[in-house]
């Protein structure tokens, strides 16, 4: 069933006036010939809405800091957010030659336990102490400590804290302000710890760089599901040197050192984009959005890259690569597709995982026909061209921007970076668009559906006019679609599979999706008793 | 594993490390989601709802739906009242629930938001109802949350209406599985007691897949059953951290009578629960329980060399801990390290003394404690088996000790929720889940030429 403006009014129609007024202006049915057509995003979500957004902690602590596996974070407040921020995301580390094992915390979680008198008489005290005992205990490198809502309000001065702790024990101790009521969803913590990173150990390392190396970092990826170690497998297998991940698998001793880069690689363009922006401004570093996930948009962000660095070694040697991994891949998605091609999704998640995910069920000969993010902002829908456009509200002013000056000392010019010729590198910028991304709307089909901070009630509409054949969103609407006879997945945490990205996640996805629609149970929902008058699946007339 | 933990003694005398307890506003919400077509919220900003949902959801496996306040750094600066009345009033026209159910959080408790002045001014639909409890993080656990939010049911909507008290009994069930409440609601069948659980997530978070959606699942129990508790002859409170406020507040407020007990986990527990019913309300003990209950002990004197004698470390929830510890004594097992995150001194005077009646010592017992407390006593002394949470399942892999997953939460593992572990099938359940980990154990160690077909 197409959606028209029947469907939109029906979604809208219960709605109370002021929440329509609003909701409309997030909901986007794709027609080109109105032109770039505006979303609304990144602002408030509307009290009483069943949304899926998170807080600002979750952005900063759950997502951007909290994986760096030889940092201890604590969490400074009441036991909920560090508990429930504890092993959850499934970013997977492991040691290796920068990390020995007893220096990983991963599996740990630290939390100042706020009781009432702390809350009354403040928590300075107690964070202290335990910063001493947690040093003296497990000797980290760094550490990280996250405040909760109660921080902001009852004044506890985690700079300072932080300041003499690190004086004390001559570790860093970084603060970060990330109180879950800041900005309007998790995006706002993204952005505080993107800019504590940037400002405090970006650069903090003495590596020199390595001229006989091609280095690159990946920035915006989480290795969950271990998707950064098969990314790191085909990239090593090209021959590039990779300084470090963001935030996965990743280490404070490597981040130091990743200005040492020759180029940024932007994998969650929301989640990490102040990074690559702002090391753009003090290194010179130029960064190109990738797309990882789905074998035709791993192939395309490999010959970009491949063409970025002018080397017809890496551009031989990443045909090869490709051709290698096509000849495993292929054979196994052709057997896949035969069960997926013509079915239909909606996806809901984070801030580009709605996007990247359309190639690859592209690839398997599916159709995205609803997506939105959860917290993303306009650019991510409609591409980085409307960022001077976006007005700022309350809520964004909130989160400081940096001032950022290039480096006296390590400023370079792209092309320098990239070790090209100016011309060369203006050439290949007319061909390969560094420092831009497009967002999803130029990848949504007329007709579709761009759903910004989609709720509980538009979700249940969609499901029941559109039927889609798959739901991807989280572990909290998994099992609302379920129960809507919709086969879900979770794409924030794979349903514990993985990794999903690359090559070889081609092929787990495609077997897991293939899975979730033809797992027999589906056709056992009517009882024999009850007299079938139902399709399978058909749990919504 | 875990190879950042040091060796030796060291002091770790402030904050948590690896807790063993979350905070009060989840257990709210669990609470809450026991009331049929209810929605519960969330008085805070929208993280503290997302977390609470995600973590049950991954529990359970199934839709818990909860709206939130949203709070920005505006409503944090001059309070909340705006965000929830907008909130109360969006949640009745777009999701038309019977009731909407309120729990705060460390934010809109630290700003000192006035819930029933704020209740008071929003609009509420004729016949709707909006309840609220105060469940401030920094206090307790979430096993207090719970406690808090079942007793507000009671003081908003018990009433004792009736001149005389009708021959039925409340049961307040404290924090555990859909899977427990229903084996208790059968046992009350089967003595053929009217009853009302209170709350009652069956057929909420074990609800069966079927044709039909709803966004109200069929299960909780209802606003009249609710105000129906004032009328009961008599209260049983299962769990003195979970229940007792309420079985207070309805003896306070409608009159009624309350027994506390131990939530029914074992096979002394249970005999309290049914010798409660049988002498609460002169019924005949059921031959099936009889013949249940006969099951139990057989089994035991069938099994016990399976387990006798085996060190085992108990940690969770007090309510389940508690008589979770009684039961491995009952089964001749020794509890070595007894540990439970939420606060609460009787923890450790009820466990210190079930030991004593066991004539065991030298083991440890600790209310508010966390896991990194207890793999440190696991390294100082080791034991044969870890009953606990999924959270257990680091400590196991590091030391190399079998975990039985018991309690809240178990996020790593299916079909829980659903089974019980409470009654006298309950008990079977456990032994063989202790039982089968200590041979599967005994299996994967041994030499071949130990390999047994017959154990």
């Amino acid at each position: 069933m197409a959606i028209n403006h029947e469907v939109l009014d029906k979604i809208l129609l219960p709605y109370p006036d002021k929440v329509k007024k609003n909701r409309i202006k997030h909901i986007v049915r794709k027609n080109p010939e109105e032109g770039c057509q505006q979303i609304e995003a990144n602002t408030r979500t509307i009290p009483g809405i069943i949304s899926q957004r998170g807080c600002c902690y979750a952005g900063c602590k759950g997502v951007v800091v909290g994986p760096i596996k030889d940092m201890i974070t604590i969490t400074h407040g009441p036991v909920g957010c560090g508990y429930y921020s504890w092993g959850t995301r499934r970013n997977k580390a492991r040691a290796d030659e920068n990390t020995p094992p007893e220096q990983i915390y991963g599996a740990m979680c630290f939390i100042t336990d706020m009781q009432e008198p702390d809350i009354v008489f403040g928590g300075e005290k107690k964070l202290a102490k335990m910063i001493d005992e947690v040093v003296e205990i497990f000797h980290p490198r760094a550490i990280n400590i996250c405040a909760t809502c109660p921080i902001g309000l009852i004044g506890d001065d985690l700079g300072a804290v932080a300041k003499a702790a690190s004086e004390r024990h001559k570790i860093q101790v970084l603060s970060y302000n990330c109180e879950g009521y800041k900005g309007v969803s998790q995006s706002a913590g993204h952005h505080i710890a993107n800019n504590m990173l940037l400002e405090h150990v970006i650069g903090t390392g003495d590596a020199k760089s390595e001229p006989e190396k091609y280095v690159i970092n990946i920035l915006g990826e989480y290795n969950i599901g271990g998707d950064s170690w098969e990314i790191e497998r085909i990239l090593h297998d090209i021959g590039y040197t990779i300084q470090g991940v963001l935030t996965g698998d990743s280490s404070y001793e490597e981040i130091k050192n990743i200005h040492i880069a020759n180029l940024n690689l932007v994998m969650c363009h929301r989640s990490i984009n102040y990074i690559a922006e702002m090391m753009e401004e003090k290194y010179g570093t130029p960064w190109l959005k990738v797309n990882f996930i789905g074998v035709e948009a791993t192939k395309k962000s490999l010959r970009d890259l491949a063409q970025v660095t002018g080397d017809e070694t890496f551009i031989r040697k990443t045909e090869e690569v490709i051709a290698r991994e096509d000849s495993v891949v292929l054979p196994v998605l052709e057997q896949y597709r035969k069960i997926c091609a013509g079915k239909i999704a909606f996806a809901f998640v984070g801030g580009s995982r709605s996007h990247h995910y359309q190639h690859l069920l592209r690839d398997l000969g599916m159709e995205v026909v609803v997506a939105g993010y959860e917290f993303a902002h306009r650019d991510d829908y409609e591409g980085r061209q409307v960022i001077p456009t976006i007005k700022l509200d309350a809520d964004t002013k909130n989160i400081p921007e940096l001032d950022i000056k290039p480096d006296p000392e390590r400023y370079q010019e792209a092309h320098v970076h990239l070790n090209l010729s100016k011309e060369k590198y203006d050439e290949i910028c007319s061909r390969i668009p560094l420092g831009y991304y497009e967002g999803m709307y130029p990848d949504m089909k007329s007709g579709n559906l761009m759903i910004d901070d989609c709720n509980h009630y538009e979700a249940e509409i969609l499901v029941k006019r559109l039927k889609p054949d798959l739901f991807f969103a989280g572990v909290r609407d998994k099992y609302i679609a379920q129960k809507m006879g919709i086969p879900a997945k979770q794409l924030h945490s794979y349903d514990y599979s993985g990794p999903y990205a690359g090559f070889t996640g081609a092929m787990n996805f495609a077997r897991d999706v293939a899975h979730a629609m033809t797992t027999p149970a589906w056709r056992l929902i009517t009882p024999p008793w009850e007299k079938e008058t139902k399709e399978p699946g058909d749990n919504n007339a | 594993m875990l190879d950042c933990m040091p060796e030796g003694p060291v002091e770790h005398t402030i904050g948590k490390i690896n807790p063993a307890k979350t905070c009060q506003p989840i257990g709210a919400m669990y609470a809450a989601l026991g009331i049929h077509n209810c929605l519960p919220h969330s008085h805070g900003s929208q993280g503290c709802c997302a977390y609470h949902r995600m973590h049950l959801a991954r529990h359970f496996r199934d839709q818990v739906l909860a709206s939130s306040s949203s709070f920005t750094e505006g409503a944090s600066v001059f309070g909340g009242a705006a965000n929830l009345k907008t909130a109360i009033r969006n949640i009745f026209e777009i999701y038309n629930p019977e009731i909407i159910a309120v729990h705060t959080t460390c934010l809109s408790e630290t700003i000192g938001d006035d819930l029933p002045t704020i209740i008071k001014q929003s609009e509420i639909p004729e016949g709707k109802r909006v309840i609220h409890t105060n469940t401030p993080s920094y206090q307790g656990s979430h096993i207090t949350g719970f406690s808090n939010m079942v007793r507000s049911m009671i003081s908003y909507l018990a009433e004792a209406t009736e001149p005389v008290k009708k021959e039925q009994v409340n049961i307040l069930p404290g924090f555990v599985n859909p899977g427990d409440m229903r084996e208790i609601k059968r046992i009350l069948q089967e003595f053929g007691i009217p009853g009302i659980m209170l709350p009652d997530t069956t057929n909420v978070l074990d609800a069966p897949l079927t044709n039909r959606y709803s966004l109200y699942p069929e299960g909780g129990t209802t606003i009249a059953q609710i105000a129906d508790t004032g009328n009961s002859k008599q209260t049983i409170a299962l769990g003195s951290w979970a229940s007792d406020a309420a079985g207070a507040m309805l003896l306070d407020k409608c009159k009624v009578p309350c027994v506390p007990l131990r939530t029914p986990i074992g096979l002394k527990a249970t005999d309290d629960l049914i010798m409660t019913l049988h002498e609460k309300f002169s019924c005949e003990v059921p031959g099936s329980l009889a013949v249940e209950r006969g099951q139990v002990v057989d089994t035991l004197i069938d099994t016990h060399f399976h387990y006798q004698g085996k060190k085992v470390v108990i940690f969770g929830d007090p309510d389940i801990v508690i008589p979770l510890t009684e039961f491995v004594l009952t089964m001749g097992m020794i509890p070595k390290y007894v540990l439970t995150g939420t606060p609460g001194a009787r923890f450790e005077t009820e466990i210190k003394h079930m030991l004593g009646e066991y004539q065991v010592e030298g083991s440890i017992v600790k209310a508010e404690g966390d896991l990194f407390q207890l793999h440190q006593w696991i390294k100082e002394e080791p034991v044969d088996l870890l009953i606990g949470t999924t959270y257990g399942k680091y400590i196991a892999r590091a030391e190399d000790i079998p975990l039985v997953r018991v309690g809240f939460p178990i996020l790593d593992r299916a079909v829980h929720p659903l089974m019980p572990i409470v009654g006298y099938r309950g008990c079977l359940r456990l032994i063989e889940m202790i039982s089968n980990t200590l041979l599967d154990r005994r299996d994967r160690d041994v030499s071949d030429e130990d390999y047994e077909l017959v154990m």
